[in-house]
């Protein structure tokens, strides 16, 4: 059914009796042209986008636990295009566009709010690096503004601008970036690709990977065996375990990364901001919870929750840069497990073996990329060829040494991303 | 988190700094660059659940440690000197 003002008015006087669930429930077929493992954010809107830009119809999407379960569900929501290196500057520009057009795509309200993100710098050397990124960001089509001081004050006035210690420089400011609804968009984009024929099977864990004569020919699953033409690995965290089924070792790590939601206040906080001397972003929620985060914890993880250090750092960032939420109070922490890879960039690549396709190594910023990783990576499956907006998330980038993207400039090693 | 550290005993993890898998302790002996560089540099098993990683107690006492512990729950069973470790390994 299509959602629409008039739909909300119509049920809403007649009982709201006639709502649907929003996708199937089916069992899975003994086969399918195409099977994508992981029904998280990146693996729905992939089935998505091959169904709608390339008219495929026999495609499964298997999940092993419920759809949106996963990172997608866990994540702190920023959508932004303010990447500074060719590669993922090109792809997080796609991927803002599809975001912009997205609600209207899916007939979905995902809640897009381009609040705008404002990055602050409190040095000489961050104001320069922050003006480099910026123009960066002009040159590949983007906005960015960079304020001084007093523009940030007008924008953010509760900020402390009285500490000595990191005083506020400034601020690169992104009107376009935001924040969107996680569910939402796991939603929109199962509900969409339901529509268009795709099996979504949730409590579905995919436990091998068929291979003969060097080519995929189907998956073995809790729900017995379903062979395939061609198969996506799309897991996030669990991107080595499976990608292991087909005997591959990856370069990702898997990290722990954490997240923390206040009681429900009223509007405070306008847009995302971000610290530049401690871990530390906020924005805030439409249902008021201030979320905020920082950085990992810094060691290899599945446990999906963290330890204290970071959540004790991530506190007291946030109360140096703005007090006045000290008294605000924390209703839940959580974890999700990050595939970390060593540049800090993803990999959007086919593998050595025929008709097996790999989608990973999405770090702390896979959220805002979901449109355009299902849509570059729909085209790779679709047509063997990448998307030349992914062109450069190339697997062999490690071993060649050749396109790595640092975006952090901190080389190309597990741990320093 | 605490590791206990063999000089140090029982500490809170604030006081270590994490390296990643033991796999750094084992080198590739050749220079030239190969595929046992890009193993040793950037591929994983990456278990979730039991693993082998390298703490530094920087904090402490400033040795490099190879832990035994769990991915999935953060039980730490095993603590020694990565340079006991690495004679070990040979
Ligand atoms: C605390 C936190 C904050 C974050 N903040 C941001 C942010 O502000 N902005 C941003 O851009 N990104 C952010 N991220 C990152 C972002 O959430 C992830 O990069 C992204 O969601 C990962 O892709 P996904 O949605 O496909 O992953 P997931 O939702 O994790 O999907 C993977 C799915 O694969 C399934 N699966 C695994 N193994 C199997 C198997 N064997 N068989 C079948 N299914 C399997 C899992 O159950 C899971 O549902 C954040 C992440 C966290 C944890
Ligand atoms: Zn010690």
């Amino acid at each position: 059914m299509r959602y629409s003002g008039l739909a909300v008015l119509a049920q809403g006087l007649t009982g709201n009796r006639g709502w649907r669930p929003a996708w199937r429930d089916p069992a899975p077929k003994d086969a399918y042209d195409i099977v994508i493992i992981g029904g998280g954010g990146h693996g729905l809107a992939t089935a998505f986008y091959l169904a709608k830009e390339h008219g495929l119809r026999n495609i499964a999407v298997l999940e092993k636990g419920y759809l949106g379960g996963g990172n997608i569900g866990r994540n702190t929501t920023i959508v932004r295009a303010n990447y500074g290196l060719p590669g993922n500057s090109e792809f997080y520009s796609h991927s803002l566009k599809l975001w912009e057009g997205l609600e209207a795509e899916l007939n979905y309200n995902v809640m897009h709010s381009q609040r705008g993100i404002i990055n602050l710098f409190h040095s000489d050397g961050q104001r320069d690096a922050y003006a480099r990124r910026g123009n960066a960001m002009i040159n590949q089509g983007d906005d960015a503004i960079l304020l001084d001081r007093a523009g940030v004050r007008k924008l953010l006035p509760y900020l402390d601008y009285e500490q000595t210690r990191f005083p506020i420089y400034g601020g690169l400011y992104h009107p376009r970036g935001g924040t969107a609804r996680h569910d939402a968009v796991a939603w929109g984009f199962a509900r969409g690709a339901d529509m268009r024929g795709v099996d979504l099977i949730q409590n579905c864990e995919v436990t091998g990977i068929d291979i003969e004569g060097g080519r995929v020919t189907g998956v073995q699953t809790s729900r017995g065996a379903i062979r395939a033409k061609k198969v996506g690995i799309v897991v996030a965290g669990r991107s080595s375990q499976v990608a292991a089924m087909a005997g591959m070792r990856l370069p990702i790590e898997s990290h722990i990364l954490q997240a923390f939601v206040t009681e429900g206040l009223k509007p405070v906080i306008d847009h995302v901001v971000t610290y530049g001397m401690g871990h530390f972003y906020i924005s805030q929620s439409d249902k008021g919870g201030l979320v905020f985060g920082g950085d990992l914890d810094f060691y290899a993880s599945y446990a999906a929750r963290g330890n204290l250090p970071m959540a004790e750092h991530v506190m007291e960032a946030g109360l140096t840069l703005m007090p006045m939420i000290g008294k605000a109070r924390i209703l839940r922490s959580w974890g999700g497990i990050m595939d970390m890879s060593p540049d800090g960039s993803p990999i959007i690549d086919r593998t050595h073996i025929e008709g097996l396709y790999l989608n990973c190594g999405w770090c702390y910023g896979g959220f805002k990329a979901v449109p355009a990783s299902g849509h570059t990576f729909a085209h790779l499956i679709a047509t063997d060829r990448p998307h030349e907006a992914a062109a450069r998330y190339r697997l062999d980038r490690f071993a060649t040494g050749r396109g790595l993207m640092d975006e952090e400039a901190k080389g190309s090693q597990h741990n320093l991303h | 988190m605490q590791i206990d550290c063999p000089f140090c005993g029982a500490r809170d993890i604030r006081e270590f700094t994490y390296l990643g898998h033991e796999t750094y302790i084992h080198r590739p002996a050749d220079e030239a660059w190969s595929d046992a560089w890009n193993d040793y540099l950037h591929n994983r098993e990456n278990p979730a659940g039991m693993t082998r990683d390298l703490w530094f107690h920087g904090s402490g006492c400033g040795a490099w440690l190879v832990v035994t512990r769990n991915t999935v729950t953060h039980e730490i069973t095993g603590v020694e000197l990565a340079r006991e470790a690495s004679r070990h390994a040979g």
